[in-house]
Parts: C-alpha cells; structure tokens; sequence
C-alpha cells in the first residue's frame, strides 16, 4: 500500500493535524511503510473467526441512570486556555 | 537503605529501624544527586512526599500500617495526579495539573505509599525507547548511551538506579515489560481489567493496562494488591474478586509446567538474550519444573495487528485535545479549523502524529473492515493460540525482548524496526493475558529480561514463579556501577 502525497493530507485533515509540506513526503514514506508491513495480515483466512474486542468477551457494563456526579465546571475550567463567564471561548465561528 | 526491597524496607520502618520521613529524605536526595544524567524524572514532588511520610509515620504510630505505609514510590507521568502536573510526556499536557487522582494514585494514597514524582515516559506512552518524550529521552542507568526501553522508561531506569523502590508503569504492548527487562528490573503487567484505567490517559483502550515495576517480583505482588480490583469507573474493569497476590510466592515449583513457545526461540533473538533465557530454563528444570515445547503459530503476526489496533483507538482517544477544553493551544489561531489543527499539529510529536494519521486512515470509511476488524479477528487467532497452550502448560516463558538495551538513536529513523522491539511482548496485550518481565542475567554487562507469562487471572502463580527463581539468583539484586 502506497499512500500518495494527497492522500496524507487527506488524512491528516481527517484527523485535524496541521502537517507542513516538507513533512508530507515523509509521512507518506513512514505510513506506507507501515502499512506494508500490516497487509501481512491478509495472508490469512479469516472469514469465520469472530472479532474480540474485550478478552474476556463481556458486555459493556451499564449503570442506574442517575446523577453520580456534581457540577465541577470551575474546576475543570480553570485548566482551559480561555474561557469567560463560565464558557470556553474559540475564535468566531458564525459571523 | 536504597538496596533493600520494598518489603525489607517495609520490616524496617516496622521495627523502627528508620522512619518513613528519613527513607523519603533519602530517596528524594538521591534523585537530586543521581537523576541529571538519566532525567528519568520529570516532576519531583519533594514537599508532598515528605507531609505524606509524616502522615505515613503518624499511621505506623497508631497501628494501623499497611505493607507499603511509610514505604515511599514514583508514578509515570501517565496517572492523573491531583494538583501535580500530568504530561503524559507530551508538549500537548505540559501545562496541564491533573484536577483529580487516577484510581491507581488514589489507592497507592490511601495504602499510604508517599508520591516522590513523576517519571518520564514515551509522548502518549507511544514507544519503545523513552525517545519520544518531550522531556528528552531517559538514559539506561547501566550506560548512558543506550535507551532504557519504553513506554515506561523513566519508571525503569529510576528503580534500577534505586532512585525510587518502586514505581508505577502501563503496558500496551509491552511497554512495563520491556523496559524492565532492558533495565534489569522487574515488572507485572496483570489481566486486561484487573487494575482500573480510570485516570491513567488513553492510548489504546482494549489494550492499556496498569502494573507495579519493583526490583523484585515479591514486591510485585505486594504493590500489584494494592493497585487491583474492580472499579465502576472504568466501563471495562473486570468484576472479580481479587486474590492475595503473595499468596503463592512460597508455593514449590516441583511439577510446574513451563511452556517455551517455538516461535520465542528462532531467529531474531540475539545470542546473548538466548543464552540467558537458556541459562534461566536450566535453573527453572533445577527446581522441578518439567519443559515443553508449545505452539503459538498466529504470534507472527501480533505486531502487525497491534500496529493497527493501538494506532485506531490511539486516534480516537487522542480526539479528544482539541485546544478548547485543555491542553495547549496555538497562538493566535485564524478560525476553529486552524485552532484545531495547529494546536494539535505543534500540541503533538511526531510518532504520535504518525499513529494518528495511520488510526484515522485504518478507520476511515471504507477501510474499517480491511484493518480494525481484520486485526480483532487475528487477536482471536492470537487468544485461541495461547488457551490451547494453556491447556499443556501451567506458564509460558520466553525472552522478554529479542535484544539488550540498544543505542540512543539507534532504531529512532525506522517506525518497523522500533516496533519489532517489542515482538514478543505484544501477542500478550492482544489476548489480554498477564504477564511479567524478571532480571536473568546479563550480556555484555547489559541485563537480560525473563518472560513470563499467565493464563488469565493467574497472576498470583505468575509471581510465585518468579518469586522461587529470585530465591536462587541474585540478578535483581544487581544495581548499576555508580548507583550503589
């Protein structure tokens, strides 16, 4: 699998990473390395074999809908780069 | 003081040889004096950790210590740490002071364990070789010039400098393990679900797991009780009672049941490694266990699958830095596309961009069932291979890491080549089973790491193992010229 130079910066927008040209070339060197090395998996036969996604293969687990927890939002806003009165505030978004 | 084990230093503070405030003291000065040339810490919380030893002091006064009261540790920099800067050894949570205690902490608190820091890491726990680190690469305490194995790399080098008696790691894909191993330590990664993921920062979900890296696996045991159990706070946290993991530590080895993996055993294994782990199957055999070969055909390809497992949850989880809520964020951003891509683009390192960009890209529409759900169906494959071995043998031992502790720098330029280091650990982190890395012997003055790994749940077993070789080896004991 060769990953072309659109094809990183498709990706990377997916994923919302800046990545400057200079370093598209090398990602998409590294990617389609990896990914070669990946496709080593097709060899194979998996067509019966069910996908396990926790090892002991249980359910997820679901809790009474209640309130558990309290309003932190000073707390946890105090972490945040910008926020005024108790929002966080982004560039403007609608004009 | 620094040579003992957790547990001698836990008779020591008993019989008020010393008290927990001087032990702290002494460690603390250690790292200060001992921790330039390896820069295996990365925050140093001096006057927490000495208000906790009083506290832990006041408790041992009042009859009520635990094991490891008074007995002071380190936790890597991935737990959430109250009021203690958590990076996760990325530019992205630099300034980022954990509002709350991981699970892991909050026990080891009330345990009354005092926190001496954080160590150093791989950025996102994502690597092999503590290279990838904002903080700058961790340096093997047995030579400066090579790495000390990641993703726990700072963990590692920091007990085997006898910096800390112990501390705290997390293993995805061999990531307690093989630093243990190229550090010459010990370290237990339990069960998937056995010790809670609450407040330890994702990587890779269906994979991530806590465990202890002590000098020896007694203190394994010891630390690994304090830190396991159900916890509601992770949706995946196994309902289980927890056993007495000490439980075994005595039980005889006549009759055990050591199964060698063929696969473990060709080519790619470096010859000092193999002699090693030959040397400690002999001693295994001098103490009864009976050696068979066994079959794990689908390991082969465990890294490929891993290499598309941790890099697809890896960008889910890491979706969530977004430059809004936390974390760093870019100056003066455009628009919100810009914020978004540039705080991450700068916030992020490059291995962990490439992880990333490979998850987005195995997850995007049209691929998933090429890559992700090709890769849970192999683990099936993997699991199904060591049930069946499970069926033969009571545990599976092999090399933990097919070479010692390679240069700084050696393997950085190559993603493949790094990601091969951990080829035998990571068939582990895809089952889901327990495993653990000892000390057993060196090559060419590098230690050399001992594989051992569990059926499910089995950990009490897994340590009594070990336990029973380091009753008749002292590779743990060994501490690194200039660290004694």
């Amino acid at each position: 699998m060769s990953l072309s130079h659109d094809d990183v910066r498709k990706i990377a927008h997916l994923a919302r990473l800046a990545v400057s040209e200079a370093d598209v070339e090398v990602y998409a060197r590294n990617l389609s390395g990896i990914l070669d090395f990946v496709e080593q998996m097709e060899a194979v036969d998996t067509d019966h074999v069910a996908p396990m996604a926790h090892p002991q293969d249980t359910a997820q687990r679901l809790r009474d809908d209640v309130v558990a927890e309290g309003d932190q939002r000073e707390r946890f806003q105090a972490l945040a780069p910008a926020v005024d009165a108790g929002l966080y505030l982004v560039p403007k978004v609608i004009e | 003081m620094h040579d003992k084990t957790i547990a001698e230093l836990s008779a020591a503070l008993a019989k008020g040889e010393c008290s927990s405030v001087e032990l702290t003291e002494h460690f603390l000065k250690r790292i200060e004096s001992l921790d330039g040339g390896l820069n295996s810490f990365v925050t140093v919380t001096r006057e927490q950790a000495l208000a906790q030893a009083k506290e832990a002091d006041a408790r041992r006064a009042s009859g009520e210590a635990g094991p490891l009261t008074g007995v002071p540790m380190a936790h890597k920099d991935i737990f959430c740490t109250q009021g203690v800067k958590t990076t996760c050894g990325s530019k992205m949570l630099n300034n980022f002071i954990a509002p709350y205690d991981a699970t892991v902490v909050e026990r080891f608190k009330a345990a009354g364990s005092p926190m001496l820091g954080k160590t150093n890491m791989d950025e996102f726990a994502m690597g092999s070789s503590n290279e990838t680190s904002f903080h700058g690469p961790v340096k093997n305490p047995w030579d400066a010039e090579r790495v000390p194995g990641g993703s726990s790399g700072g963990s590692a080098a920091a007990v085997a400098a006898r910096l800390t008696p112990s501390a705290t790691g997390t293993d995805t894909g061999g990531s307690i393990r093989q630093p243990a191993a190229l550090c010459g330590i010990s370290g237990l990664k339990p069960t998937y679900g056995r010790v809670s993921r609450w407040g330890m920062i994702a990587f890779a979900s269906s994979l991530d797991q806590a465990g202890p890296m002590a000098a020896s696996a007694e203190d394994c045991a010891l630390l690994a009780n304090a830190m396991s159990g159900f916890d509601a706070r992770d949706s995946t946290s196994i309902e289980r009672p927890v056993e007495d993991f000490t439980a075994r530590l005595g039980e005889p080895l006549k009759g055990l049941r050591i199964g060698l993996p063929r696969e473990f055993f060709g080519e790619g294994m470096d010859a000092g490694v193999a002699k090693a782990v030959e040397a400690a199957v002999e001693e295994y055999k001098k103490l009864g266990a009976v050696v068979k070969d066994v079959g794990l055909p689908n390991s082969g390809l465990s890294v490929p699958a891993y290499y598309v497992v941790a890099p697809a949850e890896c960008s889910s989880n890491l979706a969530r830095f977004d430059g809004v809520r936390y974390g760093y964020r870019c100056e003066d951003p455009r628009d919100l596309m810009d914020l978004y891509t540039r705080s991450r683009g700068e916030g992020f390192g490059a291995e962990v961009k490439r992880r990333i960009m490979l998850g987005t890209y195995a997850l995007s529409a049209g691929y998933f069932d090429a890559y992700y759900l090709k890769a849970q169906k192999i683990r099936r494959l993997i699991a199904d291979d060591f049930r069946k071995a499970f069926d033969e043998v009571d545990v599976i031992l092999g090399p933990t890491s097919p070479s010692t502790a390679f240069k700084l720098g050696e393997k950085a330029d190559d993603p493949v080549t790094m990601y091969l280091s951990d080829i035998y650990t990571i068939a582990v982190n895809l089952a889901g089973l327990p495993g653990m890395s000892i000390p057993a012997g060196q090559s060419e003055g590098l230690p050399v790491g001992l594989q051992l790994i569990g059926n499910y749940f089995d950990e009490a077993r897994l340590l009594g193992v070990a336990h029973q070789y380091q009753l008749v080896t002292d590779w743990h004991r060994r501490i690194p010229e200039g660290f004694a």
